[in-house]
């Protein structure tokens, strides 16, 4: 039965042409990206890495598939939140504009499961989005630049050999995945509040955009309040291009990220099950 | 069987902030009947639906559907229950079949042959591959009429569901909801805020205004207990009016263009036709004119509504 509940949740998600607004926007930004950085990205990484030709003994081209992936997984940071939020935001907040609630819950499937099965859905389609954005960047940066170590830019420069790569790069796309679960989980949040997807949209903007700011701004206030922000465990992912891997540090992110999202979804649940369907 | 209740409301009442929408509703429905549930907008009619298909909880009171309370029994009863509440609505984008079938899902599975029945009972199978995006509102209507008779349900809740059509779909509608009864044995609570509607289709009707119950009985005994006014169309209309002035039942009566307006008991009508008749007058048409808010004045003494 539950199946069957999230097999139909996902075909209204799928059929509806707001969710290909991402995987369009992914799909054309990626290869602009990278053909622009192909046409003459060489001196940038050139300017980072002057000199270090002459010291150290580098494997391959430095400005591979790897680097390139790696690079335009900065866009986890705010624009593939944003892309999750127009899915996500419209998840309950969308059945209120359409009147379909009044069509959804007035049989016998409680409203737990309505709301699990779109939760799955929202993670689904999070997941999907992220995948797509690692294997374009990936595939296409293989093609266009091959492989070689990753240099990692940061306050010290860390070089990561060649082998090591790949297990790195996807352990930092499944943990990509994990924080987005998180940006996810607040969006459909924020939808259970509304009957307009738009107010989901902006508002998880702006906790995130507000919370990135605090996250990384040195002031003794923002330090205080931190670590009771969800933004702040986001890098967890460049955690793993660290030498050597913080594993515990990792850990205590995952599991935070975690709690948040678990956080999230109990209050959506809440709001739902109890709220007065008056669309 | 007689007696053998469907539904029924106890002390049910919502409040928001200070305002009562409705309060202390005790309703009650037996098996195989059309319940008519009548009241002016803002009566309370939609809150009281929207409580009975557990879209609202109940601030006061609780709703028994088959003698279970819904609260404890949502699963089961819902199982039983089709619903239309307000305008249908529907995923626009995805075709009236697929639609059915989601809601065919949400009720534990209907066979694809159920599905296509159901089109075809609403008179819909010809389009039921296309977008509900390309529907009219009528159209979608009737599809909501579709949706709630999936999965056979013993009792189906309309809420208003000829408000918003052209003549043509009331009709459609209408014949709809009494053919629904009489051929499947289903038990219908129709909320309308058109006297004639439930005239015309119930056997038993409730009327609330202000979120509280006004009267609930038969229609026929209660329609027949309030006095309503009749448009007598009569040649020569100047003796049909004095014939009519003098029955002492007729309350009033006031000459018109071409008819006489006649204010009377109900169950006088009948008499006053024999009279007039009899008075060798060439009677061409009674017409009942029983709006809701004359019907409200005639068993209340008050207006509706606010």
């Amino acid at each position: 039965m539950m199946r069957v509940i999230i097999g139909n949740e996902i075909l209204k998600t799928f059929r509806k042409w707001r969710t290909y607004i991402g995987f369009i926007a992914v799909g054309v930004v990626v290869p602009l990206v990278e053909f622009g950085l192909k046409a003459e990205g060489g001196s940038l990484v050139r300017n980072m890495t002057r000199g270090l030709g002459e010291d150290f003994l580098i494997v391959g081209n430095l400005f591979n598939a790897y680097f390139i992936t790696y690079f335009i997984m900065n866009s986890l940071w705010v624009h593939v939140p944003f892309l999750i939020s127009l899915v996500a935001g419209d998840q309950l907040a969308g059945e209120a504009t359409g009147g379909t609630f009044r069509l959804m819950l007035i049989h016998p499937p409680s409203r737990s499961r309505i709301l699990a099965a779109k939760y799955a859905t929202t993670l689904l389609y999070t997941f999907s989005l992220v995948a797509f954005l690692a294997l374009l960047a990936f595939g296409l940066g293989l093609a266009l630049f091959g492989t070689g170590d990753l240099i990692v830019p940061g306050r010290t420069l860390t070089i990561i050999p060649r082998a090591e790569v790949p297990w790195r790069l996807a352990l930092a796309f499944g943990l990509g995945v994990w924080s987005m679960w998180c940006v996810a989980s607040l969006a459909l949040l924020f939808s259970s509040l509304v009957e307009n997807a738009i107010g989901p949209i902006i508002g998880t903007m702006a906790v995130i955009i507000v919370f990135l700011v605090v996250s990384s701004t040195p002031i003794s206030l923002f330090t205080a309040i931190r670590p009771y922000l969800f933004t702040t465990y986001f890098n967890v992912w460049q955690k793993v291009m660290e030498q050597p891997v913080p594993w515990r540090e990792i850990a205590a992110h995952t599991a935070y990220l975690g709690l948040f999202s678990i956080g999230f979804y109990m209050a959506t649940w809440y709001i739902f099950v109890t709220k007065d369907v008056l669309s | 069987m007689p007696g053998d209740i469907v539904l029924e409301t106890v002390n049910l009442g919502k409040k928001y902030g200070d305002r009562w929408a409705v309060r202390g509703l005790n309703l009650s429905v037996n098996r195989g009947e059309i319940f008519g549930f009548l009241g002016p907008n803002g009566a309370g009619k939609s809150t009281t639906i929207r409580m009975i298909l557990s879209l609202i909880s109940p601030s006061t009171g609780s709703v028994e559907l088959f003698g279970l309370p819904l609260r404890e029994n949502r699963g089961t009863v819902l199982a039983r229950v089709g619903g239309l509440v307000e305008r249908a609505d529907f995923y626009l984008y995805l075709s009236a079949r697929r639609n059915l079938e989601i809601i065919a899902d949400l009720n534990g599975g209907v066979s694809l042959s159920a599905i296509g029945e159901a089109l075809e009972t609403v008179g819909l199978a010809g389009r039921a591959g296309d977008r509900v995006k390309s529907y009219s509102h009528g159209m979608k209507q009737r599809l909501g009429l579709a949706a709630a008779l999936l999965g056979s349900p013993e009792l189906v809740v309309l809420d208003e569901p000829t408000s918003g059509l052209d003549p043509h779909g009331i009709k459609e509608v209408r014949d709809l909801i009494a053919r629904l009864a009489a051929e499947r044995n289903v038990t219908v609570f129709l909320s309308s805020h058109l006297l004639s509607e439930i005239e015309h289709l119930a056997t038993s009707m409730a009327i609330i205004n202000n979120g509280s119950l006004v009267v609930q009985g038969s229609v026929s005994e209660l329609l027949s207990a309030g006095t309503g006014t009749v448009d007598v169309i009569a040649v020569p209309a100047a003796r049909a009016l004095e014939i009519i002035r003098s029955l002492p039942y007729v309350e009033n009566a006031i000459p018109g263009e071409d008819r006489i307006c006649v204010k009377i008991p109900a169950a006088h009508a009948g008499s006053m036709n024999a009279e007039l008749v009899r008075g060798g007058i060439e009677v061409r048409a009674l017409v009942p004119r029983r709006s809701l808010e004359e019907y409200f004045l005639s068993i209340t003494g008050e207006a509706p509504g606010l």
